[in-house]
């Protein structure tokens, strides 16, 4: 008696665990809330698939591509907000794995280079300038020069 | 002065970052794990050869062991189980199998045809455990300490020169640290 009841209860337990997956995805495999589908699509647009580097896991087919993006499922049906999912992924597989560099204090260098490097250039083409302009130009007599001494 | 020393000091500088960067021994596609340093993840999974009998590696806290991640559709995985066969046989640690995305009948022929150097061999169908430790290729080869914690990744098969380069040295240091 006791184990008939003890499978039947497991048994219940799974059917709804499997109705409730099932329920959450449509025909297409898509969440059927699309708030959440929203966010499913611009994660994954955002994680390196490690195995072909320079595609996202939401445009590869490597199998590890497609555990990935069940995991990324799985974790906004359990209600992970975007930042939770991402911080599980680079605990995993390091920052690589984004495609957006977060701006914090370890990334400065690399958000902060592009406009030292532009500031380094601006203050060079001014030099220059300044020191050209202080030329003659090609068409005009050179100055004459000071006369030295009385005559 | 400065006119000479500027752009020699500009040359210099790129003369490094080329030569770093262009090395042609860098393994462009390798990464650093962020794991390294990091407690093991514990997974409890079934063993390829029984479904019915499970296997944690938290049964192995206080051990250096290796844990070795394939799958019987990798050919360099192939390639490696020679070399793995040899290392078993020194006794040194226990190398523990990870197979995962894989099929239960053909890890289990995979075992049997080509040999089996792990001393349990995990199955991991649909690859929880291996997302849990990092794994995004195959074969990657990691060392765990006595505290658990796993302290060097090799991703490419395994020669017996890395082991002796590579892991002996650090299994050595691992279990001094240990005792």
């Amino acid at each position: 008696m006791r184990p008939a009841i003890l499978f039947l209860c497991a048994a219940l337990c799974l059917c709804t665990a499997a109705a409730g997956f099932a329920a959450d995805l449509d025909i297409h495999g898509q969440l059927v809330d699309p708030v959440l589908q929203a966010r499913f699509e611009a994660i994954t647009k955002q994680l390196r698939c490690l195995v072909c580097q320079n595609e996202s896991i939401a445009d590869s087919n490597v199998q590890l591509a497609g555990d990935l993006r069940r995991e990324v499922r799985e974790q906004l049906l359990a209600g992970r907000t975007d930042a939770e999912i991402f911080d599980f992924m680079t605990a995993r597989y390091g920052e690589f794995v984004r495609f957006n560099t977060p701006f914090e204090g370890k990334t400065l260098a690399i958000w902060g280079a592009p406009f030292f490097l532009l500031l380094l250039g601006g203050v060079v083409i001014y030099r220059v300038t300044r020191a050209r302009s202080r030329l003659p130009l090609d068409d005009e007599p050179a100055p004459e020069p000071p006369a030295i001494g009385p005559r | 002065m400065w006119k000479f020393l500027v752009p020699m000091g500009a040359f210099l500088a790129l003369a490094l970052l080329f030569a770093l960067g262009l090395n042609p021994n860098r393994d462009i596609r390798a990464l650093p794990s962020p794991l390294i340093g990091k407690a093991a993840p514990v997974f409890t999974l079934s063993v390829v050869e029984d479904p019915g009998r499970s296997f944690s590696n938290a049964s192995l806290k206080g051990q250096v062991y290796v844990l070795n991640a394939f799958g019987t559709w990798c050919a360099p995985c192939r390639e490696e189980q020679d070399t793995l066969l040899e290392i078993a046989k020194q006794h040194v640690v226990p190398i523990i199998g990870l197979d995962f995305n894989d099929d239960r009948a053909r890890a289990q022929r995979w075992l049997r045809e080509l040999g089996d150097p792990y001393a349990e061999t995990a199955f991991d169908p649909d690859e929880r455990a291996a997302i849990d430790w990092g794994v995004y290729g195959a074969p990657e080869t990691y060392l765990v300490d006595t505290h658990g914690v796993i302290i060097f990744k090799y991703i490419s098969p395994m020669t017996l020169d890395v082991w002796q380069r590579e892991f002996l040295p650090r299994i050595a240091a691992a279990r001094k640290d240990g005792a």
